[in-house]
């Protein structure tokens, strides 16, 4: 069974409709890359999989299922637990890095001090920044550089335990070797999470993802393995975005 | 042919004035405080601020008035922060736009114009005898919350406003609703505003004597209960210098008054300091 | 569920200005209009006060009020402009950031402190130098002058700042000196903000009470020179205040209903002009 089954799913912006009828099935513990150009939809996929696009004052129409389950069925703060999502610009709240890893659990529910310590280690060991920030779990988080900064945004994500990990362009602002340690992170983190991964950059869908999508104007145009939508893509669009022919 | 002036010569001329009457300005203020200072210090001794005042203010110190000006801002401030803080996250968190938001401005920037004379006519009419609390700290401090609440408004929005929608998007995105993150995220990091708009709430109260004196009276018993007419600092400063009683007491009072304006006005400089250094 | 309690609870906290507002309109007017309709317009708009005895003019009173807000306009608004422009566009960044925290103190002075500073400096000065009893219209422009001038620098600074800076680089390329980009240019764009900002110092001035009570000197006429004595609609109040009862009383609330009116029209005023979201 698919982890999330999107069924005939529009979404609109004040008029603007940012999604058209998408039909789409993610399975569990893969990476799914979703590539288009701008204003493909492709943010706003992800937006409406977590019901961010609340605070956007956008609506929507179709159906969205977690593990079988209708998302609006799910009290939100829970949703948001299960889908955590990291955004192309690492935004690390005011205060120390320990303070924002244990922001999101303290939310659902009272954790004690032993606990933190537990969370925040597992966390960012998972993140691949343990040992480059152990000595100062204290210090206020925006001292880190920005790659350090996306990798916490990613293992705030994490201590959530959360099921499914939206990342929107994570490495959109970050230089090659930040960008190569998020995508080693997310290959290890496979085994237990399952990933959709929106990018602009296709040769980082190609390297990661399992499966790839490609949104052009709000629609879905090809959904299959990377190897093949990178090799024997059906739709001709899909051969010219991918060659660098527009976008 | 009229004589004209050239553009570089009317500038330096434009300048020249503008300057003067700038540091005209500036000159003036420090004059105020310094003179205020340079004839009230000496009177600063410990009796003087811990001793009660004793005919009518020509003897004695000025115990009672410090009590009063405190118990009376701190009433007021009790009041008036949740209010002004909660409009201040209603305008700013709840509202986008629309009637609502248009009627609570416009009744916070009419309320932040009105004169404290008439702060002072409604809090006796309505606080005094209305409610009949009679003239005591609650009279005055509730009037004093009803002047102060735009201030407090007005700073805690801007504080709020500047607090960057970031942060509320990664805590709804951890499963936060938008009460957690308003008390998480959104207070804590908009504080130091927050505060330096209660502080100057605190220097409005302070220095406030046409709305305290109808309100809260001018007895200069010590206050027993929050029902005693009391006589803030301001108030018996305004008694003493109008009336002559002693102008050596007058000074000391106006330079107990000014110091703390002063210290004040540092306090609030510095958090706001604090506060645009770390998101600007 | 929570969140929608929270929100009920915050609007109707939301509402406390407002509410304030409409409660003391309803008092102050409740008070005061009953007694305007009692004495009859011709006796109220008399010079004549003599409230224990059915005289209920204010006519000096208010004549004297205008008087010392024009004249408080006339020191404040060149002084307060000319702090706004030099601040502005003449001065660096660090000039500015010590002076906007002066003036800013300058607000935060009591009123009170204002007014003795009158009696005890500027009253004798006046006596001494044009004759008179000092306490005078002048005393009390020229210390109301000083008392509106942060409202005046600080709005104007602000109107003058939200000028495009795009505006200024126009007129520089073009040859124009700083002080021909202000007049031609920058005054004329920000000229709502800077009238916004001299109404409000109007407001200021007009309702302004203690400052004016101590130096005014509050004699029942209407001035004859800027030398005489002055006394202006909140002088009154705060005068008798203390010891009036009845009719006497209600007269007071109808010289505060005038002047709440004359503040509220100026405010939403102001307000219309700078056009608050």
């Amino acid at each position: 069974m698919a982890k999330i089954s999107i069924k005939k799913l529009c979404l609109y912006y004040n008029g603007h409709q940012a999604l058209r009828s998408i039909n789409l099935d993610v399975t569990d513990k893969e990476i799914m890359a979703v590539i288009g150009p701008a204003n493909s939809g492709k943010s706003s996929l992800l937006r409406a999989l977590n019901r961010m696009y609340e605070i956007d004052y956008a609506r929507i129409s179709g159906e969205i299922l977690l593990d079988g389950m209708d998302i609006f069925d799910i009290p939100i703060n829970d949703l948001r637990r299960r889908i955590g999502i990291v955004f192309a610009t690492p935004v690390v709240l005011p205060g120390s890095i320990r303070k924002n890893l244990s922001y999101g659990p303290k939310l659902h529910r009272r954790i004690g001090k032993a606990e933190v310590d537990e969370l925040v280690y597992n966390a960012l060991k998972s993140a691949n920044l343990w040992d480059e920030v152990k000595d100062r779990l204290d210090d206020s988080a925006s001292r880190l550089s920005g790659g350090q900064q996306q990798r916490l945004c990613i293992a705030r994500t994490l201590a959530m335990h959360p099921e499914v990990i939206l990342m929107d362009e994570p490495c959109s602002g970050l230089d090659p070797v930040s960008t190569a340690k998020i995508e080693a992170t997310m290959l290890e983190l496979k085994k237990d999470y399952t990933f959709v991964l929106v990018t602009n950059n296709t040769k980082q869908a190609a390297r990661v993802s399992d499966r790839t999508a490609f949104f052009l104007l709000g629609e879905l145009i090809e959904v299959g393995k990377t190897q093949k939508i990178f090799t024997r893509p059906v739709d001709t669009r899909t051969d010219d975005y991918i060659r660098g022919r527009f976008g | 042919m009229t004589f004209r002036i050239g553009p570089r010569t009317s500038q330096i001329i434009a300048y020249t004035i503008l300057l003067l009457m700038t540091v005209i300005v500036v000159v003036v203020l420090f004059f105020i405080i310094f003179y205020i200072l340079r004839n009230g210090v000496g009177q600063l001794t410990l009796e003087f601020l811990t001793d009660k005042t004793r005919e009518m203010g020509k003897e004695g110190g000025i115990l009672p008035s410090i009590l009063g000006t405190i118990f009376i801002t701190v009433f007021a401030i009790l009041i008036a922060t949740p209010l002004g803080v909660g409009s201040a996250v209603y305008l700013v968190e709840y509202t986008r736009g629309g009637m609502i938001r248009r009627i609570i401005s416009f009744g916070a920037d009419c309320l932040a114009g009105v004169p404290s004379i008439i702060f002072g006519l409604f809090g006796f009419i309505f606080f005094v005898i209305t409610m009949n609390l009679g003239w005591s700290i609650v009279s005055g401090g509730l009037t004093l919350a009803v002047m102060i609440i735009p201030t407090i408004i007005r700073t805690a929005e801007e504080a709020i406003k500047s607090v960057p929608h970031s942060y509320r998007e990664i805590s709804y995105s951890l499963g936060g609703g938008k009460l957690d993150t308003i008390i998480r995220v959104v207070l804590p990091t908009a504080l130091p505003g927050i505060l330096t708009g209660i502080i100057l709430g605190i220097g409005r109260a302070v220095g406030e004597t046409a709305a305290v004196i109808f309100t809260a009276g001018s007895s200069l018993g010590l206050p027993t209960s929050v029902f005693s007419s009391t006589r803030t600092l301001a108030v018996h400063f305004y008694i003493l210098a109008r009336e002559g009683i002693s102008m050596p007491k007058a000074y000391g009072t106006a330079a107990v008054l000014i110091i703390i304006i002063l210290a004040i006005n540092f306090i609030a400089y510095r958090l706001m300091h604090r506060f645009i250094a770390r998101y600007y | 569920m929570k969140d929608k309690i929270a929100e009920k609870v915050l609007l109707f906290i939301a509402l406390s200005a407002i509410l304030s507002l409409a409660l003391i309109t309803f008092f102050i007017f409740q008070q005061g209009i009953p007694l305007i309709f009692k004495a009859g317009l011709a006796n109220f708009f008399s010079v004549k006060w003599a409230p224990t005895r059915a005289g209920f003019g204010i006519l000096s009173m208010i004549v004297g009020s205008l008087m010392v807000t024009i004249g408080a306009l006339a020191v404040g608004v060149p002084f307060g402009l000319a702090g706004a422009i030099f601040l502005a566009e003449f001065s660096s960044k660090a000039i500015q950031k010590t002076l906007k925290p002066v003036i800013e103190l300058l607000a935060g002075i009591p009123s009170v402190v204002y007014g003795f500073i009158g009696i005890v400096i500027l009253v004798p000065f006046i006596r001494n130098t044009f004759g008179g009893p000092g306490f005078s219209v002048l005393a009390a422009s020229i210390i109301l002058g000083i008392m509106i001038l942060p409202t005046i620098v600080s709005i104007s600074y602000d109107a003058l700042r939200a000028v495009p800076s795009t505006y200024r680089e126009g007129s520089y390329a073009v040859g124009a000196t700083k002080w021909q980009t202000v007049v031609m240019l920058l005054i004329p764009a920000a000229r709502s903000g800077i009238v916004a900002g001299i109404i409000l110092g109007m407001g200021r001035a007009i309702g302004e009470t203690m400052a004016v009570i101590m130096i005014a000197g509050n004699a029942l006429k209407i001035p004859g020179s800027i030398l005489d004595s002055v006394r202006t609609l909140t002088s009154t109040i705060a005068l008798e205040l203390g010891y009036a009862a009845g009719d006497h009383r209600a007269a007071l609330f109808a010289c505060g209903s005038i002047l709440f009116f004359i503040i509220i029209i100026l405010n939403i005023i102001a307000i219309r002009i700078t056009g608050r979201k």
